[in-house]
């Protein structure tokens, strides 16, 4: 094997060759890419059905999909962007990628389980698709609540049975991580050299191994319900569907955090970078990392205050939903203090990332006002709900990820992509965000519920708004991707380390050779020292 | 990449998973807690309907097989490898006759009509009924459990008669073993709440 020879060109198991060299390898680098290509097909698969649902809603009384057909679009638009892009989005396309290279190894510890995973992530999405078609399209929303999903005649058993695969998918590329992450790093690399990246795929790897299997059976308990009807979850038959609403959100609280944490992993690489300047606080970002993936898994119930479950519950999860903000805002501090008197690069990564910064403020305050028991009592099941979570995972998780794409894409495969488009495409993805996902804080509070087919006339002003939003938004998710494919066509090769950036990944040559690393990588003392970084290259002239 | 980090780093793993399956349990459990919380004298009588001696004899089959379990640990580790197939076969007929013994108990419980949606269950309070149903989606995940991991610990028996089980070579067999451990806790738990309720 050549020295630096780009690992497209090496087979990781050289038996292999053309699409056998990607569909049987164990390299995270390929196994990375090929989540990456299914994530981002049933990511464009669910914009398309969120911008039908919306286009719906433009008109008062527009027919352009039956009732039935809505409740089916928002189940999918919901189970897909869930379970199929977000969740796995972050830790299995970009963690798997570099977290390995952050950490100085030549691969995850469990290789095959690896490429397991992402059969097993492939299987659950085909069963989601064919659930579609077998007894009609599931209507359930992507929460499946009881009764409605036990009664319903709809598919939802082969759903929940993909569900159950896909967190399996989830688990055992938690389990990888962690176990990776205790056991390969780099000698000389401790707890606090580990870039802030990985560290937060190892939260996050927590979280997966933590809570997954709690859905794996709540969807067991679905089929069991729909199979054999046992009664555990039937209220007619002595069950409680008050249970399953908290199995359900056991799991799928701390999933939340599950999609979040990685995206607040990326930009804290991406300030300290584009700041020129070390991260502010690097020990209290690991802590208030860690300390979101333990306080999330304990404020569940914030989901059911209205359900009907004690007061003296309802004040329990509403005080841990306000502690669980703390850490949040620890790290939006810290990284608006690491701007401050650095000496700012202005890049597309950046763009992102602060466009985060404001989105994800604004969702996580609105998350206080769903938290506080009083108000979520108003806005329960509203568009409120909808503007908030949207705002959260839209503009905190997506965000993240796209800033991320767009930092690591040179590395990735080589090539730069042009500035000035990818900076029109942020930018009409954040105003059409803002125009979409506001106005539903309104309409929410004015009273418009979720999940609705039709609506009265006074919406109507608001909703069409949202809709024009909507269309520039995806206008901007589509100027964005064309760009980074065009990057293909670049000619010239992107540099290994194109943004001066301090860890490891930047080291390599770009794209990374078959195991990474040409030479042994040499672990700094501290992962963000820019100013080592400078005298290093004056002193060799570089 | 040395042999010594993939052993320490395959090891943790089967740590984590097995963290995973007390979770996927766990959720049986927390319904298992709430219920009985509801239904406290429902579940009294029901518990005296389910088959104690079965029950009790199921419990010393699975300690007694994972005794031999981790025997058999101990052997490969010292390279008599004769014991190690001797003590996996024993354990694998236990794993079995655990199962044949679950066969005979559903058998007479749906003869007697002692499963959710019988006339029997039916006509009676629905505590009684979520009792079985609790049962019989427990025990019937447990019991997959046991058949998952007595074919496992098959295979680790042929794997050891080929020498592909050695002293050097023995992570799979000792997941394999820490698997059957938590078969055997998991029943642990089981036993006193569905046989041993007064």
């Amino acid at each position: 094997m050549a020295a630096g020879q780009s690992f497209y060109q090496t087979p990781s198991s050289d038996r292999h060759s053309g699409i056998g060299a990607w569909l049987l390898t164990t390299d995270h680098k390929r196994i990375g890419l090929m989540y990456g290509a299914v994530i981002l097909f049933y990511f464009f698969v669910a914009v398309v059905l969120g911008l039908l649902m919306r286009t719906e809603l433009m008109g008062l009384n527009t027919k352009i999909v039956s009732a039935q057909t809505y409740n089916a679009l928002f189940t999918l638009h919901g189970v897909i962007m869930v379970f199929l892009f977000i969740i796995p989005g972050m830790p299995a396309i970009l963690g798997n990628f570099l977290m390995p290279i952050q950490i100085g190894a030549k691969d995850v510890i469990f290789p095959r389980i690896n490429l397991l995973t992402w059969y097993l992530f492939v299987i659950g999405s085909v069963l989601v698709i064919i659930s579609l078609f077998a007894q009609g399209a599931p209507d359930t929303g992507w929460t499946f609540y009881v009764p409605f999903s036990i009664t319903t005649h709809t598919g939802v058993t082969l759903t929940v049975f993909a569900v159950f695969v896909l967190g399996l998918s989830s688990m055992l590329t938690g389990i990888n991580f962690i176990t990776t992450i205790h056991t390969l790093r780099k000698e000389g690399m401790g707890w606090m050299q580990i870039p802030l990246f990985t560290w937060s795929i190892y939260s996050t790897a927590w979280v997966q191994v933590l809570a997954t299997p709690v859905i794996g059976i709540t969807m067991l308990l679905i089929m069991i319900e729909r199979l054999f009807g046992v009664g555990l979850l039937d209220p007619s038959k002595g069950g409680d569907p008050l249970m399953f609403q908290h199995l359900f959100w056991m799991y799928s609280h701390p999933a939340v955090y599950i999609m979040i944490l990685p995206g607040m992993g990326i930009i804290s690489e991406i300030f300290p970078v584009f700041c020129r300047k070390s991260i502010f606080g690097y020990r209290a970002i690991v802590a208030a990392g860690l300390a979101i993936a333990a306080i999330g898994s304990l404020v569940w119930a914030h989901h059911m205050f209205v359900s009907g479950m004690s007061d003296a519950a309802v004040l329990v999860f509403s005080f841990l939903t306000f502690i669980v903000a703390v850490p949040s805002a620890v790290k939006v501090f810290n990284w608006v203090s690491t701007m401050y008197k650095g000496s700012i690069f202005m890049a597309p990564p950046f763009l992102f990332a602060l466009c985060f910064i404001v989105l994800f403020s604004i969702g996580g305050l609105s998350g206080l006002v769903q938290g506080a028991a009083g108000p979520n009592v108003h806005i329960h099941d509203t568009h409120w709900v909808v503007g908030h979570f949207h705002f959260v995972m839209f503009g905190g998780a997506a965000f993240a990820f796209l800033g991320g794409l767009h930092f690591w894409w040179p590395k990735m495969f080589g090539r730069l992509y042009d500035f000035k488009k990818a900076y029109i495409g942020g930018a009409m993805l954040a105003v059409g965000f803002m125009m979409h996902y506001f106005p539903m804080f309104i309409l929410g509070l004015e009273g418009m519920p979720r999940r609705y087919y039709a609506y009265l006339p006074k919406f109507w002003a608001l909703n069409f708004f949202a809709g024009i939003g909507a269309y520039i938004m995806v206008a901007g998710i589509a100027l964005i991707f064309i760009n980074l494919f065009l990057s293909f066509k670049n000619p010239q090769a992107a540099p290994a380390d194109p943004w001066g950036a301090t860890t490891l990944e930047w080291s390599v040559p770009s794209p990374p050779p078959l195991e990474n690393f040409v030479k042994e990588p040499a672990v700094e003392p501290y992962p963000y020292d820019f100013a080592g970084k400078a005298k290093k290259l004056k002193a060799t002239g570089d | 990449m040395s042999n010594h980090a993939d052993e320490k780093g395959a090891r943790m793993g089967m740590w984590f998973f097995l963290y995973t399956e007390i979770m996927f349990f766990g959720g049986l459990f927390v319904l298992y807690a709430a219920y009985y919380h509801r239904y406290t004298e429902d579940f009294i009588v029901a518990g005296r309907e389910t088959m104690l001696v079965l029950g009790g004899l199921n419990t010393a089959i699975l300690l007694v097989s994972s005794f031999a379990v981790a025997a058999a640990v101990r052997a490969v580790s010292k390279s008599s490898s004769r014991t190690a197939i001797l003590l996996l076969g024993v354990t694998v007929i236990l794993g079995l006759i655990f199962l044949f013994n679950k066969y005979l108990e559903w058998r007479r419980d749906f003869a007697d009509g002692y499963y959710p949606g019988s006339d029997k269950m039916a006509s009676g309070p629905v505590g009684q009924s979520i009792f079985f149903a609790l049962y019989f989606t427990l025990t019937g995940l447990h019991a997959l459990h046991v058949l998952i991991g007595t074919g496992i610990l098959a295979a680790c028996l042929v794997l050891t008669a080929k020498r592909r089980i050695t002293a050097d070579r023995m992570s799979f067999m000792e997941n394999s073993g820490l698997f059957w451990h938590l078969v055997d806790i998991i029943w642990i738990f089981l036993f006193p709440l569905f046989y041993l309720l007064l």
